[in-house]
């Protein structure tokens, strides 16, 4: 074994975790079904099923999927090696998901088009090490696009903010 | 010939100068979908849906179809000059595409990968015209015990047929169901599921989930290998176009097996994807010179492209017929239908002729324009890859959002969208398909209404299932392509327990 095999294994995230994460998910999700299904009645009614009466079935199947798969990581958590990825993918992958998910906090705050020139011109300048001026070209540029398509074309409204309303947009 | 004169008066729906504009916007979204990563046929269309709402249903379904040929033609481009599949079923292009580009046969290899995807889609609307109006015909004798057993079919085979582990497929169809059946039920009025939340009244819409899953997941997934594009330039010359022809055509065996596979696995709903990678495969098996694939072969371009193509047109044909779709992008056409007050199933045939006859119209005029767009502006869409992931991502990203949002104006949606993405991006590491996940939150409301209806008419008994020959047979179908993978396992232990006693040799 070479020293950078040694490397890798240490720094990689194993599948085991995260799959019995969603299995787990996936389960509880069954259970919220199953208790909803009981609550409005699985049986029969005079007019024919109920409304629980589908979505029970899928319940359990979905348990029992999901509980096999839950089981089935469970009985070889010591012996599975498979790797989901490097410590340095899941970085990268969380340097994405940390600025959507403020893109979206960000929506509700200040509106879509300025949220946008925010998003663009962060991944520009922290991802592509983009200067100022290209940045802000298309950190503005393409939100503007999005604007006059949306808005003025297909006369769809997004969600604005308060700059928009001083502007009277 | 009935159909003929239908076709005719499609072509004369179709053919109007408003519609041919559609479909020229239709094939350039639809390349520049294809070619983009992160934005592919099911969730271009998704994000596209809600502008076409106050259009007519024909002008609508024309240009979204047509989105969908141009995905199907873009993910050839990027695959032969960038080695990125910019789609899932274009991986297999890349095998022999990208060695061609690199010998400097760049031309040849896209030419190919054009010409087999017409032909493909050509064959595939073929048989959507003269088999549709039949199959149509047969199911308005269907009941809803009928239905339900179609349903059940289709979603067995993705058990039965998918190359993910079983339990993992069946796991992902639950929770579509499931997520399906959250809000009001339609039946008996009963809030289902949404406990006290009022944004989950109206339920989980198949778009976002859509937008979500093959959108914001596939973003992340393409950050997380870190891509650089490198790429190969190209200018397709008619004289390179006219030889290549000219060379392709002693391959017609190669094209009428890709095309059959293509047709079948778009029918049952395996795809365009898988379709593609056992077309490579066949073609590979059944070559004099099968040491030549991997190496830049045109028959490795050829095959996968063919059967993709013809699987994902003919993916519409259960769509249409029955109201089955056989793929993703299908399953959100098919919710496009509904949107528009189109019930899909076979009275579509008997109620909305120009509709029907227009987009089938639309299909043969859609690919013959999609080849020659594709062939004159190869070197343009190549110069969009050129343009960073870093500029790309983000822009994606917003029209995402925007496409999420756009579908009721609420922000509940976009947040919807964003945990759809993460669990899209785990699902695709785990192996868990996302097709059935989505084809079981587009049908959930069908399937259980058909249930209802057939359990209603038993009095609660199953046994209407086998009440008749044609229930009894598509039931029984179902049923054993749902234990299919058990019998994967017999006989994987029957190996073992021999492989036990001669262990000690090995």
């Amino acid at each position: 074994m070479t020293d950078d095999d040694r490397e890798d294994r240490c720094t990689a995230v194993r599948t085991r975790g995260p799959e019995l994460a969603v299995a787990g998910l996936l389960l509880a999700i069954a259970a919220l079904v199953i208790t909803d299904s009981l609550r409005v009645g699985i049986g029969w009614a005079d007019d024919g099923p109920r409304a629980g009466y589908f979505p029970f079935y899928i319940g359990l199947l979905l348990a029992a999927s999901s509980g096999w798969i839950l089981l089935g990581q469970l009985r070889r958590w010591s012996a599975d090696k498979d790797e989901f990825a490097t410590r340095q993918q899941v970085g990268l992958v969380v340097s994405v998901l940390v600025p959507m998910v403020l893109y979206v906090g960000l929506i509700f705050a200040i509106g879509i088009y300025i949220a946008s020139a925010v998003l663009i011109g962060y991944f520009m300048v922290r991802h592509g090490k983009y200067k100022a001026g290209p940045s802000l070209l298309v950190a503005i540029g393409v939100p503007l696009v999005f604007f006059l398509v949306f808005e003025k074309w297909f006369l769809v409204p997004l969600p604005k903010g308060p700059l928009e309303q001083l502007l009277g947009l | 010939m009935e159909e003929i004169g239908n076709l005719m008066h499609g072509f004369g729906v179709a053919l109007t100068l408003a519609n041919i504009g559609f479909m020229f916007v239709g094939i350039v979204l639809g390349v520049l979908i294809g070619v983009l990563p992160g934005l592919g046929g099911a969730n271009g269309i998704a994000i596209l849906l809600p502008l076409t709402f106050s259009m007519n249903p024909t002008s609508a379904i024309i240009m979204l179809s047509c989105i969908y040929w141009g995905a199907l033609f873009g993910g050839a481009i990027t695959s032969i000059l960038f080695n990125i599949p910019g789609e899932p079923w274009s991986v297999a292009t890349t095998f022999d595409g990208h060695p061609m580009a690199q010998q400097g046969k760049a031309a040849q290899a896209l030419t190919a990968a054009f010409t087999s995807s017409f032909v493909g889609a050509l064959f595939a609307v073929l048989l959507i015209t003269f088999l549709a109006p039949l199959l149509a015909k047969f199911a308005l004798k269907f009941g809803p015990a009928e239905f339900f057993a179609v349903q059940l079919l289709t979603f067995s085979s993705f058990v039965g047929m998918s190359k993910e582990p079983p339990a993992k497929t069946l796991a992902a169809m639950m929770l579509g169901f499931a997520l399906a059946a959250v809000g009001m039920d339609t039946v008996t009025g009963t809030l289902r599921m949404t406990y006290g939340v009022p944004a989950l009244l109206k339920g989980f819409d198949f778009l976002i989930a859509v937008i979500g899953l093959f959108g914001i997941g596939e973003i992340l997934l393409t950050m997380e290998e870190g891509l650089a594009f490198k790429g190969q330039s190209a200018r397709i010359s008619s004289r390179a176009v006219w030889n290549t022809w000219g060379d392709i055509l002693k391959y017609w065996k190669t094209f009428l097996r890709s095309t059959a596979i293509g047709c079948w696995m778009g029918i049952t709903p395996g795809g365009a994807t898988p379709a593609s990678f056992m077309s490579y495969g066949m073609a590979r098996r059944m070559s004099k010179h099968p040491e030549r694939f991997g190496k830049g072969e045109i028959q490795g371009v050829i095959a996968p492209e063919t059967a993709a193509h013809a699987a994902g047109t003919s993916a519409l044909l259960p769509m249409l017929t029955l109201g089955i779709p056989g793929s993703p992008t299908a399953a959100v056409l098919l919710g496009g239908l509904l949107i528009w007050g189109l019930q899909p199933g076979p009275m579509l045939f008997v109620e909305q002729k120009d509709f029907v006859w227009g987009l089938i119209a639309s299909m043969y005029l859609g690919n013959i324009m999609g080849l020659l767009v594709v062939l004159t502006t190869v070197p343009w869409w190549a110069a969009i890859l050129r343009i960073p992931f870093s500029v790309i991502a983000p822009v994606i990203i917003v029209i995402c959002a925007i496409g999420a949002y756009t579908v009721h104006s609420a922000m509940f949606d976009v947040v919807l969208m964003l945990v759809f993405g993460v669990l899209g991006y785990l699902f695709k590491k785990l192996r868990y398909p996302l097709a059935p996940l989505v084809l079981a939150l587009v049908l959930g409301d069908m399937a259980e209404a058909s249930f209802r209806q057939a359990m209603l008419l038993s009095q609660g008994s199953l046994a209407i299932f086998w009440s008749n020959p044609l229930v009894g047979s598509i039931a029984g179908l179902a049923m054993l392509m749902l234990l299919w993978p058990l019998w994967g396992i017999v006989k994987r232990s029957l190996v073992r327990r021999e492989g036990g006693a001669f262990g000690e040799v090995k």
